[in-house]
Order: C-alpha cells, then structure tokens, then sequence
C-alpha cells in the first residue's frame, strides 16, 4: 500500500470515527471506553506476526509478551463491556406497584 | 499444525481485514443506545475473531507454542480480571488496559525495528517515521497509564506530585526524544537500535513525569487522553505493518479517545494543557481561605430529611464520587424506590465528571438496578430544578457550587454545574463541611434552603430509606 493510500484511509476513518462516537450518550461513555479498549487489542495482529515470523532470542520474548498484552485488550475488553452493557439492558420492572399516587404533597 | 491459506499482504487476508473494521464501526454504531449496545459489542467482538483468525492462517506464520502461550497467559488474564472487577473499579481496569494497549505497541515497534536492522537494508522513512511514532506514544502511555492506575489503586498518592522544574524536564525530555528520533531516521540504512531503546525509555519517564503531577479529581481527562494516544499508536503501528486493519481500528480508538478527552474538559472548563501541566486537582486548600470561622448553616437528621422527601412530589439525586467511595448506590436506590412507592417521582442529575472516568456514575447506578431513563445529563435536567422540590446531593461537591455561576472570581468561574440551588430545598449528604477536590468552599452549603446531613453516604442513605418507610 502507498502512504498516501494509507493516509487516504486513516483520515477517512477520523471522520467515521468522530461521526459514530460523537453519537454515543454520556450514559455509555463507559462502556465505550472499555470497547475501545477491546478494539485496541487489534494491536495483537502485530504481535502474532512479529511472533509467527521470529527468529531470535529476544523477539521471542518480546512478541509473546505483545501477544499476550493484545489478548488481555481483547478478551477482557469485551468480556467486561459485556457485564457491563448487561446491567443497561435489564429489562426495567414493571411499574404496576408505584401508581397509587397518594403521598400527596 | 494449521494448514496455512492467506498469504501476508494479499488481497485474501486484506478483504478478511476490511470485514473485520466493518464490524467494529457497526458495533460502535450499535453502541449508541442501551438496547443495541450489547449487541453491538458481540458484532465487534465478531469483527475481532475474523482479525485474529486470518492473521493465524497467513502463510509462513510459526511458533506455534508461543503464540498459543501468549494467547492462553492473557486470554486467562483477560477473563479472570474482567469477571472479578467491581464497578467501582472500572477507571482503575481502564487505565491498565489502556497501558497494556501501549506497552503492546511499544514492543511490537521495538520488534519491527529489529527486523529492519537485521534484515541489513535500508528502512523507507514511511515505515520507519511511524514506527517511531508508535515506540513514543506507545511507551509514554504504557507508563504513563500505569501511574494513573496506581494513583486511582491508591497505590501512590492521588495529589499531585510535582518536582521543582518539572515543566523544564519534561520539555527537555521530548526534545531528546525528538533528536534521538531524528537521528535515527536520518541514519534509515543503519539505525542504531541502542538508540532506540533509549528513545522507548525516554518516553516511558516522560510518561510517568507528565502523569504524577495530575491530581485524582482530573483523572477522567486523563484516562481519556491516554485512551486517545493508544488509539494513534495503534493507527501508526498499522502504518508500519501496512495493515487497514490496524489502521481504522486504531483511528476509530483515538477518535473516541479524542472526543471523550474533550467533553471531559470542557465539563472542567478547563483546557487539556491546563489540565496537564498546572496539577490543580487535588491541590492543597489554597484559593480558598475563610478556615478558621464557621459560616451558619442549617443541620439536620436522617428522619426530617425522610420527611422531607416522602412529601415532595418530585426529587433529583445528584450522585458525586462520594457515593461510589461509600459504596451507597444500593442504599441511594432504595431510598429511590421507597419514594416512588409514594408516588415521588426520582430523577438522577449527572454531572460529566461525577466519577472518575467518562460515564462513570452511570455504570454505577446502572449496577444498582437504577432504569437508564432516570439518569439525566447536566443540560437535561438544569432547566427542571426550578420546579424540582427536593435535590438530594450525595458525595457530590464542586460540581454543585454555584460560586461556578456567581462568582466570577473563584477558581472554578465557569465551569458548568448541576444547579441545585434552584430547587426549593436541597439536602446534602456529606461527613463534613470540608472542601471539594478544587480546595475550595462550597456556597451551596450555606444558603438557606440548604439543610446538610453529616454521615456516611451509604449509612445515611440506609436510615432515610427505613424512615420513609415507617411514615
């Protein structure tokens, strides 16, 4: 790929990105930053290449420690936004119960 | 072991990468609402299986052993800590997962420079520049996420922690790293990679000397921030591997990290530079003045609060930081559900920077079982107060000090609040008179619909709830 190409997709993707997020309410910010956590762990690619094409000492150590930071990203990134969107999807309870109004003022 | 199909850079592995970011920006798309959200994270986690899964068929790839090791240590790591944390804790998961994130860069740029060096060939500057860049912005934030971490952990000190000439260090500090840069790129057919490992130790110390200065109250930017410089990393990493995948993953990171810096700061009113290099969160009482004398104010107890709220026809929690370090969110709860058993309607006022991180209280209240509808933000639910009669704040203080609008002097001057003050009658929830992590006195405390109850958030909360009851 040429650098341009490269530049080309990585300044369309800013504005994707600002577009979509821009979007997200303040009440999943959360969330979000932990998703993006997990989507961060992309990274992991690097390392398994890095890794899968070594062949010395120290690359060795150095791709599986990269490897393994990618897959903390990874799974524990989606694994804890799922916890955590799972509280927000609760289904609300029914509200039958509250509608006897008369406290009164 | 596995029959390998894809050949590295091939139109093959390139199409499998375009479906993977495909599914991120869908899963991000379907993030912008409770409903679809988790839905939307399975997508991404979709996205992210196909990512992985073509890499591991490229032709060539070996070390099987290896890759299954560090795949099976932090898979392990990953699952346990995500299961384990509680949700008081999510700044503190963040920030090490933003510091993984970086230190995952920073190795794998450190690795690719090794490959150039060995390979004996001249590096191209369009991969050598941003592999650079990774190794910089990679290792500041691993270190400099580890330090937030520690600070939010209580590990070290949440105050800032400042050297005389810290300012001057750190601007000498980036310029050596930018000459050692230069003159690695300057010397593309035989760079030296001692020097470069001493760019990636440059920038780790410049990484924890940027964060120590930074005050607890200001971790929401910085989490942020950090969270923004992964993402970047990743996109230049993405540059020197030549890999779309990488690259719009990483983008789409640092897009979020960016946006969420700025709300966060703007929620301060304050810039990100003032917010880097002034360290005023958490600074010692020093605007503030007026120790020594009392100013007059009302005090009252659980049961004339509980009094209070049964008989109003609608109340506002306004939930601050002080309510997650109490762990008062079940008790906040009850006392939302006793009411609304009276037919009170509850509503919960959000300031921006009412946890430490980005949406923070809101994850919290979720926990507790609090609808999603109930949790309005700052521009929603200012213009109700005026007809709200009881504002209830708890563990909350800067954010609720009208000193903000009034006082054009004080420290905060500007920066948006919740405006309780114009309820008909504010309770707060809080030990003691003390001052916020601004330093600096709240003016709500003493105006006269204010009646503050001194106790534990969570003890209170508790009583209030059982008071309701009994009326």
């Amino acid at each position: 790929m040429s650098l341009m190409t490269e530049i080309t997709i990585f300044v369309l993707a800013a504005f994707v990105g600002f577009e979509v997020i821009s979007k997200v309410p303040t009440t999943l910010h959360t969330p979000l930053m932990s998703q993006t956590n997990a989507i961060h762990g992309i990274v992991m690619l690097g390392g398994l290449i890095t890794l899968g094409f070594a062949d010395d000492g120290l690359e060795y150590v150095i791709g599986t420690i990269a490897v393994a930071f990618g897959a903390i990203n990874i799974v524990g990134g989606f694994m804890v936004t799922d916890r955590m969107l799972g509280m927000f999807s609760k289904k609300p309870k029914p509200k039958a119960e509250i509608q006897e109004k008369g406290g009164g003022s | 072991m596995i029959q390998a199909v894809l050949e590295p850079g091939g139109d093959g592995a390139t199409a499998l990468y375009i479906v993977a970011f495909s599914l991120f920006i869908i899963g991000v798309k379907r993030g912008t609402h409770p409903t679809t959200a988790k839905q939307g994270n399975l997508i991404a986690a979709g996205g992210m299986a196909i990512a992985v899964l073509t890499t591991l068929l490229l032709d060539g790839m070996g070390n099987w052993g290896l890759i299954f090791l560090g795949l099976g240590i932090g898979t392990a790591v990953g699952v346990i800590a995500s299961v384990r944390v509680q949700m008081t804790e999510m700044p503190q998961m963040v920030a090490l997962y933003n510091g993984v994130g970086g230190g995952a860069v920073a190795l794998i740029a450190w690795a690719e420079i090794r490959h150039g060096i060995s390979s004996g060939f001249e590096i191209p500057l369009d991969e050598l520049i941003p592999i650079l860049f990774a190794a910089v912005v990679g290792s500041v934030s691993f270190w400099g996420s580890n330090i937030a971490f520690a600070k939010l952990q209580d590990l070290i000190p949440t105050r800032p922690l400042a050297v005389p000439g810290q300012q001057v260090i750190n601007v000498v500090l980036l310029l050596g790293i930018l000459a050692c840069c230069v003159s690695i790129a300057v010397n593309n057919d035989d760079p030296s990679q001692e020097l470069f490992i001493v760019v990636l130790l440059a920038a780790g110390l410049l990484g924890n000397m940027v964060v120590l200065p930074i005050g607890g109250a200001d971790m929401p930017v910085v989490i942020s921030l950090l969270n923004a410089f992964t993402g970047l990393s990743a996109a230049a990493a993405g540059f020197a591997l030549d890999n779309v995948a990488l690259i719009v993953a990483g983008t789409l990171v640092g897009s979020s990290g960016t946006i969420l810096t700025m709300e966060m700061a703007t929620a301060m009113n304050r810039s990100v530079a003032n917010v880097l290099f002034a360290g005023f969160g958490g600074a010692p009482a020093g605007g503030g003045g007026g120790d020594g004398e009392e100013r007059p104010h009302t005090s009252i107890g659980a049961q004339d609060a509980a009094i209070k709220l049964a008989y109003a026809d609608t109340v506002v929690v306004v939930p601050g930081y002080g309510l997650a370090v109490a762990q008062a969110q079940h008790a906040i709860k009850e006392v939302a559900d006793q009411l609304e058993k009276r037919g009170v309607t509850v509503n919960y006022a959000i300031h921006p920077v009412a946890g430490r991180m980005p949406g923070h209280m809101n994850v919290l209240l979720a926990e507790a079982d609090v609808p999603y509808e109930n949790l309005k933000e700052m521009e929603d639910i200012n213009p109700e107060m005026s007809r709200t009669d009881v504002a209830i704040v708890v563990g909350a203080n800067d954010v609720t000090n009208p000193a903000a609008k009034n006082d054009p002097d004080s420290p905060i001057a500007g920066m948006p609040i919740i405006e309780v003050n114009e309820a008909n009658e504010v309770i707060v929830i809080k030990r003691s008179l003390s001052p916020g992590f601004a330093g600096i006195d709240n003016d709500l405390f003493y105006e006269p619909n204010t009646s503050m109850l001194f106790a534990d958030a969570k003890a209170a909360a508790g009583e209030i709830a059982a008071e309701i009851e009994n009326l």
